[in-house]
Parts: structure tokens; C-alpha cells; sequence
């Protein structure tokens, strides 16, 4: 697949930022440490500055991953009402429904995580390609056992 | 010599060294489980691999699809059994794949031979599996290759994988392994792509056994573990939940096992383990992005929150019935005194009884006692994997001190740790170096302290002048190498031994020594079945107990009413009732199912213990278990509660069917009024028993398993009892002159 290797490349090489935002990451923590968090606005103020840190430090593919996986939990939540209003008739294919969101969601998360580059100490042997591979052969096992399940 | 232990040279002289130990350790299982070939020939043994082979046979000869739907309609006679989606098909596949293989590489290999050979050939992957596992545990080289040794002969696995042996175990224990190996490398490298590997041989092993629960349940324990010693980390998120999301869906496309992963307790661990971990992975993430401390700590008791919830709510599952609960099979390991008095179609298999002590070291040898030494070197470096192995061996160690059959589980646990104590001796004593002049002189202060005590004690202690002494000492290290050695060469010699004599004997042909040391073979098993095979009509039904229902499937080729897959209870105990009355209630039952033969196994005449007398108690109780009132098991106990069949057997016992059809005729073999019962040890009574409803159809030579045809309904609608006083010449009284009171005829 090398069109996939093409996109990857800079990919990675757009990281190397993400890397620099981690390091102030670490650092600042001790900038807002005045906050009480007794009150319920303080609590909001917190969710408020999470949000905040989320948009501007996290970088373009890592948002586009998560747009992803809340598209996938929509619908596995959507399949889930469907299911609970309508019944659960033909139950194989509810399970082959729900648990492709599932495990797509799953996959999805761990592809996060392994080229989340404050991981590194702990994917040392994968790197962010491999990690790709991996979920792309990881998809492509979960999707044969769904089609298959489905009927 | 330098030169073969460094550089490039070197590590190819390893790798082929390693190699050749591990196709030699290959070559040592496969050719230790052939004792049973050599000696007798090429068959199956035991019950169950009879089905198994029977099945196989049908993939082989009608493709995957019909198989995949097969309805067996001779066996449990009246209902029939949907085959293929009551059974694990891995092992079949399996064997029709290897038969398909080398038809294709042209090399036509009968398919009983095949499945004969299956077995030795898994063990010897088996070894394989276990190199690789050990291989992760430990970072010693020779830690590997002696698990593969130990687990290639040890007697543990043999007992199920003797050529022959073609029972689920046979493939299972190798994906067992292989499984384990595979998450093991997932969790350390925490890569999506042996998560889903382990998935999928995960899947492989649901479909070849039963005993896919304990991975199911130990996977997630370990997990589970982890996350309360505080080691989770992402690695551990992404190997679990990849291979839960794929195995699940994998294991599912089994027919027999179906919706069971979500609707059974015995695989709520694994899901409650997933749903927490998507938790603690959220909730690490966010805290991460958190300014304050107070606020961690209220997310850790949210997560501690939302888990007993959970927890709660499946709970409240479980209770309402949306969960089915556990079932009794594995019930009855937790609670032990569970399937004797609810089951007693489960307490009434040996292989279900406690194991004891004498068993540990007769399949384990010398490893039983250095298995707990490598548990305990496994907490010493206690890392990720060390944990599972830590899980592994306290589960299964108690699981099979509960039930004699699982000792196969425990088998590889034992070979693991086994060799990573041995391992670590080994390369403590052969490979220490003595700490050289040098290295002490680093340490300045000890070097004074020892010269100090040298100026003091100059020709004092031994010790104080030569500070070097113990284990570098050639003598210490060539003690404790000649004993480990001494060891393994007895192990070896106790597994030959065992296997030669305790594990390769096949149950179908009884062998046993002349009185000038030649061998005797005792073939009734087969000459009977194939007496049914030749003369009986193809559609006869053969009502036998049934453990020899698949005995009679695979070898006669008849219909059978219950065999060994023993899921409908109640059609046993209508066996276990006809089997168990007299011949006026036993008749209408046989006649309902269309019974045309009875086979009842004997061994009174040759001191056969494991004949259908010493069972006939389980025919009863599972019986009573239906129905109570009709058949009582104190019956048939005499007024002082013994079992026996002499002149003091309770008339219950003598009006037994059973009893009747073991000992018909039994008193014309002997000189009047001395018949003998060898296996209970007790004279018979004088006057044999009378049938009335069946009739002798064949006895085998050694009296071992005996046939009767059931008599068809009689020609002038006389029961069968006064039909046959009247052809003895019992006259009838003459009845005319005293009628009995009138009764209207209604037809």
C-alpha cells in the first residue's frame, strides 16, 4: 500500500509537533493550580479548560481518529435503542452490529494510543506504520467475523 | 572453543543447536505415545474418540457443508441429535484438512490412521508452544528448551494424547498453549497484531473443547490483576481489548457455543473485565489532562464507583435469569459436593472424582516439586507475564486437585515453572563466574577490611586467607550439575515407564499375561460388535448403558438409544429404569423405543471390574432421580446395606433386568451349585436366573459382553411370562370350576 505509506509519512513527521505540545503539557499542570475545586463552577472551569487544551493541542489526525470514534459509539448507541424499543429479533445480527461498532472502537482506540507519542516508552518495538498495519489487519479480521455473523 | 561462544559464529552454532534439541525433543514425544501401536495396532481407544472418529469419517466423506448440518438420527434413538450444532468441530476439521492435504501432495493416508496419529503429532507442536512460552517468561536460554523437554514426555499430557487417544484434548492443549503464548506477546509488546492472533487461535481452541471457559476466564483474571497492582498501562488496553473483541466474535461463529459468551456467567469475567478496562483507560487519559489532585482522587473512586455498579448490575442479571447462571459441569468446581447429590450423571465419571496425592507425582515426577520454586522465582522478578504465570498455576493447581481430568491443565503451568527453576539453577552453578582479584579490589573498603583481617589473622580462618570459597568452587558446581542431571535421567526413566505401563494400554482389547509370561489378548469388546455389525438388521436398535453408546455407533454401526454425549438425563434414566426393573416394567419401555437388542457387559466370568454390575448403582440413581417412587436405590441393598448379588441380593436386585441378563445361564459354565462371581468375589445362588421377554442372542467368548434380543409380542396375546411357564409344561390349574369373579369384555 504505498499511497497509505505516502499519507503516513508526514503523518509522523506532523508528530513531531504534537511531541513539543507534550512537553508543555507536562509543564502545565502547575499554571492553573490555583483552582478550588469545591464548587461546581470551578469543576466547569476545569471541563471548560479541558476542552480548551483538547482543541488547540491536539494534533489534526488525532482529532480526526476521535471524530471517528464518536461516530462509532453514535451508532453502536443508535443500534443499541433500536434494539431496545424494536427487540432483538434476529439477535445474531444485532451482535454482529453492535460488536463491529465495539470492536471498531476498540481498534480505533488502541491505534490512538500506539501513535500517541507519549507512549513511546511503552510501544518501544512499534512504530506509528506498524501501528497502522496492526489496525488495519485487526479491522479486517473483526469485519470477517461480523459479515460472517450476520448472515 | 572461544570461537564457538562469540560473535556471529556463535549465535548460528546456537540457533542449530537449538533446532536440532528442539526436533529431537519432537521426535522423543511423538515416538514415547506409539507404545500402544507397536503393541497392539492402529485403533482407537476409550469412548468418546470413537464419536469422534465416526464424525470425522462423515466430514471425509461428505464434505464441510453436510457436516456443518449433519442430523445423526442413529443415535439417541427416538429424538436423534443435531451433530453439528452439538459439538466442536476443530478436531474433525482439523484431521479433514490434513487427510485433504496429503491426498493433495499424493500421499493417500487412510483417515483412521490419521486420526490414530493425530495426537503424538500435535505434541510434538505442543513442545514447540512451550518452548515459545517459557521463551517469553524467561530471559535464560535452556529455561525454553527444558519446558519443551518436560512437557514433550512428561506423563501428565500423555495420559490424553497417546496415539489412539483422538479426544478433543488431543489439538487442545497445543492451541491452549499456543494461546497463552500469543497473549503473553500481546500484552508485552501491546501489539494489535498478536492480540488478534491470540484471538484467533483463541477461536481455534473454542472449537476443539470444551475447556476454552478457563482461557476465557483467565485472560481477563490476569488483566484483572494487573489493573489492581496499578500496572495498567496502555499496552495492557490495547492486547485485551483486541483480543476480546475479535475472540468473542470468533468464538461465536461456533454453533455449539453460539450466544454463550453473553449469556452465560461462566463468560461475564471477560466482559466485566472489558468494560473495565475502556473505564480505567478514559478515566487515565482525562486525568492526565487534569490540573488538581482532588480531582484525581474523586476519579479513582468514580471508577471504583461505576465498577461495583456494574458489578451489582450483573448481579441482578444473573439473579432475574437474563444471565444464564453456572452450569453444573463447572459448578460443581467451585461447590464439590454439588454434582453428587443434584448430578449424579456427573459424580458417576471417574475422571470427575478429586485427584490424589499419589497422581501429582506419578504424572509429574520430579517437576511437582519444582514447580512452587518457580512460582516463587516468578514473584522475585515480577513483571507482566510473571503475574499470568503466578494466576495460571494457583488456578489451575487447585482446579485439579478438584477433578482428576484437569490435571492436563496444570501439566503445562508445572512444565513452565519447572524449567525456569531448573534454568535458573543451572545457569547459576554452570555459568557464575568467581568474582576475579579485580572486581574486589573495586570495592576499597572491603579489600582493606580483608587485609586488615588477613594482618590480623594470618594463619587463622580459611575464609579470612582464600575469601573465595562456595559456589565457584568446581566441587560445589559439579555436585549440583551431576544431581540436576541425575534427576532429568530419572524423569526420563519414570516417563518411559509410566507411559509403557499405566497410559498405553487400549481400552478396546484387553491384554493380559499368560501364566508363562506370553500375552493373552481379549477381544470381546470387538467380536461382539461386530457379531451386531453382521447379523443384526441395519436398523436395529441396541439398547447398552451408555457409556458404550458410541462404542456400538462407531464399531456396530447400529442405532443406539444414549451415549456418551450425555445431554438428555432423562432418556438415560429411562435406560437406567428399564435396566433397573423388573421384566414387566422394563418390556412396555423397551417396546415403546423400538428396542430390538440389549447389550449388557459382563466380567464376572474373567474378573473384569468395570462391568455393568459394579455401574448398575449409578443406573439406579440416575433413575431414582426421575422417578422416585418407582425405583428405589435401597432396594437394592440388603437389611444390613451391603451390595450384593449371592443368595442374600435383595429380590429387587434378583428381579433386575440387569441381573438377570448378566447372570442367565452363568450357574451351566460351572459344577453345580458353584458358580462363581470373580469380580465380587461371592458364590451365586444355585438356581440361575429366568428371562421371559428376551432371549439369549450372543454371548462374546470370555463371557464379557453378552447380547439378548427382545421377544417380539407374543402370538396369543399372552404376557410373556406365563407364555413362557406354558412352554416349559407349567401346566395351568384347571380353572374351570373356579371362575374368578366375572368381568364385562369390553371389545
Amino acid at each position: 500500500m504505498p499511497p497509505r505509506k505516502r499519507e503516513q509519512t508526514p503523518a509522523t513527521s506532523s508528530s513531531s509537533p504534537a511531541k513539543a505540545s507534550t512537553t508543555t503539557q507536562a509543564a502545565r499542570p502547575s499554571t492553573p493550580s490555583k483552582k478550588t475545586t469545591s464548587s461546581s463552577s470551578s469543576a466547569q472551569q476545569i471541563v471548560d479548560g479541558i476542552w480548551k487544551n483538547y482543541v488547540t493541542k491536539t494534533p489534526q489526525r488525532v482529532k480526526l481518529l476521535d471524530a471517528f470514534m464518536a461516530f462509532l459509539a453514535a451508532v453502536g448507541a443508535l443500534q443499541f435503542v433500536y434494539c431496545v424499543i424494536v427487540g432483538n429479533f434476529p439477535f445474531n445480527a444485532f451482535l454482529a452490529g453492535f460488536s463491529s461498532t465495539v470492536g471498531q472502537f476498540v481498534l480505533t482506540a488502541s491505534l490512538r494510543m500506539q501513535t500517541n507519542p507519549e507512549n513511546r516508552k511503552e510501544f518501544k518495538s512499534i512504530s506509528d506504520e506498524r501501528a497502522f498495519a496492526d489496525f488495519i489487519f485487526g479491522s479486517m479480521l473483526l469485519h470477517f467475523f461480523c459479515v460472517n455473523f450476520i448472515n | 572453543m572461544d570461537a564457538l561462544l562469540q560473535g556471529d559464529a556463535a549465535k548460528n552454532t546456537r540457533t542449530l543447536l537449538r533446532a536440532i534439541i528442539l526436533l529431537t525433543i519432537a521426535g522423543a514425544a511423538i515416538s514415547s505415545r506409539l507404545f500402544s501401536v507397536i503393541r497392539f495396532e492402529s485403533i482407537i481407544h476409550e469412548f468418546d474418540p470413537w464419536f469422534n472418529f465416526r464424525a470425522t469419517k462423515y466430514l471425509v466423506q461428505h464434505g464441510f457443508e453436510p457436516f456443518w448440518n449433519w442430523f445423526d438420527d442413529r443415535t439417541w434413538h427416538p429424538l436423534g441429535r443435531v451433530t453439528g450444532g452439538t459439538l466442536y468441530p476443530g478436531l474433525m476439521v482439523t484431521s479433514g484438512v490434513i487427510y485433504h492435504f496429503l491426498r493433495l501432495i499424493s500421499l493417500p493416508v487412510d483417515i483412521r490412521n490419521i486420526c490414530v496419529l493425530l495426537a503424538p503429532g500435535f505434541s510434538g507442536l505442543t513442545a514447540y508452544a512451550t518452548y515459545l512460552l517459557t521463551s517469553e517468561m524467561s530471559t535464560s536460554p535452556s529455561a525454553g528448551l527444558l519446558a519443551a523437554a518436560f512437557m514433550g514426555i512428561t506423563p501428565g499430557y500423555i495420559s490424553r494424547s497417546v496415539a489412539g487417544s483422538y479426544d478433543n484434548e488431543a489439538i487442545a492443549i497445543f492451541l491452549l498453549v499456543y494461546t497463552f503464548y500469543l497473549w503473553i506477546k500481546a500484552v508485552k509488546e501491546g501489539s494489535v497484531m498478536w492480540g488478534a492472533l491470540a484471538a484467533l487461535f483463541y477461536g481455534y481452541m473454542v472449537s476443539a473443547w470444551g475447556g476454552y471457559v478457563f482461557i476465557t476466564n483467565l485472560l481477563p483474571l490476569h488483566a484483572f490483576v494487573l489493573i489492581c497492582m496499578g500496572r495498567y498501562s496502555a499496552r495492557l488496553y490495547v492486547s485485551y481489548t483486541t483480543w476480546y473483541a475479535i475472540g468473542t466474535l470468533a468464538s461465536m461463529q461456533i454453533p455449539f457455543v453460539g450466544f454463550l459468551p453473553i449469556r452465560s456467567s461462566e463468560h461475564m469475567s471477560a466482559l466485566g473485565v472489558f468494560g473495565l478496562l475502556q473505564i480505567v483507560g478514559f478515566v487515565e487519559y482525562v486525568r492526565l489532562q487534569l490540573p488538581s489532585k482532588q480531582f484525581q482522587t474523586l476519579l479513582r473512586s468514580l471508577v471504583l464507583l461505576i465498577f461495583l455498579v456494574s458489578l451489582g448490575g450483573l448481579v441482578l442479571l444473573t439473579v432475574s435469569g437474563v444471565i444464564a447462571p453456572w452450569t453444573g459441569r463447572f459448578y460443581s468446581l467451585w461447590d464439590t459436593g454439588y454434582a453428587k447429590i443434584h448430578i449424579p450423571i456427573i459424580a458417576s465419571v471417574s475422571e470427575h472424582q478429586p485427584t490424589a496425592w499419589p497422581a501429582f507425582f506419578f504424572d509429574l515426577n520430579f517437576l511437582i516439586w519444582l514447580f512452587p520454586a518457580g512460582v516463587y522465582l516468578c514473584f522475585r522478578t515480577l513483571k507482566d507475564e510473571h503475574v499470568f504465570i503466578v494466576i495460571y498455576a494457583v488456578l489451575s493447581s487447585y482446579f485439579a486437585g478438584v477433578m482428576v481430568r484437569l490435571m492436563l491443565t496444570l501439566t503445562p503451568v508445572v512444565c513452565v515453572a519447572a524449567a525456569m527453576a531448573l534454568s535458573q539453577i543451572l545457569d547459576i552453578y554452570l555459568l557464575a563466574e568467581s568474582p576475579s582479584e579485580g572486581s574486589q579490589s573495586l570495592d576499597s573498603a572491603d579489600a582493606t577490611k580483608a587485609a586488615a583481617a588477613t594482618s590480623l589473622l594470618s594463619d587463622g580462618l580459611r575464609s579470612t586467607t582464600k575469601p573465595i570459597v562456595g559456589v565457584y568452587s568446581y566441587m560445589s558446581k559439579a555436585t549440583i550439575v551431576v544431581c540436576s542431571t541425575i534427576y532429568l535421567l530419572i524423569f526420563v526413566a519414570h516417563c518411559t515407564w509410566v507411559t509403557s505401563n499405566a497410559y498405553s494400554s487400549p481400552s478396546v482389547v484387553l491384554a493380559s499375561k499368560l501364566p508363562d509370561g506370553s500375552q493373552h489378548i481379549i477381544d470381546d469388546y470387538r467380536e461382539a460388535y461386530y457379531w451386531l455389525r453382521q447379523n443384526t438388521p441395519r436398523n436395529a436398535k441396541i439398547m447398552s448403558w451408555w457409556d458404550y453408546g458410541y462404542q456400538i455407533g462407531g464399531m456396530a454401526d447400529r442405532p443406539t438409544l444414549v451415549d456418551n454425549n450425555t445431554w438428555n438425563n432423562t432418556h438415560i434414566a429411562t435406560v437406567g429404569k428399564a435396566m433397573s426393573s423388573r421384566e414387566e416394567v422394563s418390556y412396555p419401555i423397551m417396546r415403546q423405543h423400538e428396542v430390538d437388542y440389549v447389550l449388557v457387559v459382563f466380567g464376572g466370568l474373567l474378573g473384569y471390574s468395570g462391568d455393568d454390575i459394579n455401574k448398575f448403582l449409578w443406573m439406579v440413581r440416575i433413575a431414582e432421580g426421575i422417578w422416585p417412587d418407582e425405583v428405589k436405590e435401597r432396594d437394592f441393598f440388603t437389611a444390613r446395606g451391603e451390595y450384593r448379588i449371592d443368595d442374600e441380593a435383595t429380590p429387587t436386585m434378583k428381579n433386575s433386568l440387569m441381573y438377570k441378563m448378566s447372570y442367565y445361564n452363568y450357574n451351566s459354565m460351572f459344577p453345580a451349585g458353584q458358580a462363581q462371581d470373580r469380580v465380587r468375589n461371592s458364590k451365586l445362588p444355585a438356581q440361575g436366573p429366568e428371562l421371559s421377554t428376551v432371549e439369549e442372542a450372543f454371548t462374546s467368548e470370555n463371557w464379557i459382553i453378552r447380547i439378548y434380543k427382545v421377544k417380539d409380542l407374543d402370538n396369543f396375546g399372552r404376557d410373556h411370562s406365563n407364555a413362557v411357564a406354558f412352554d416349559k409344561g407349567h401346566k395351568k390349574k384347571k380353572a374351570a370350576k373356579r371362575r374368578g369373579p366375572r368381568s364385562l369384555r369390553l371389545e
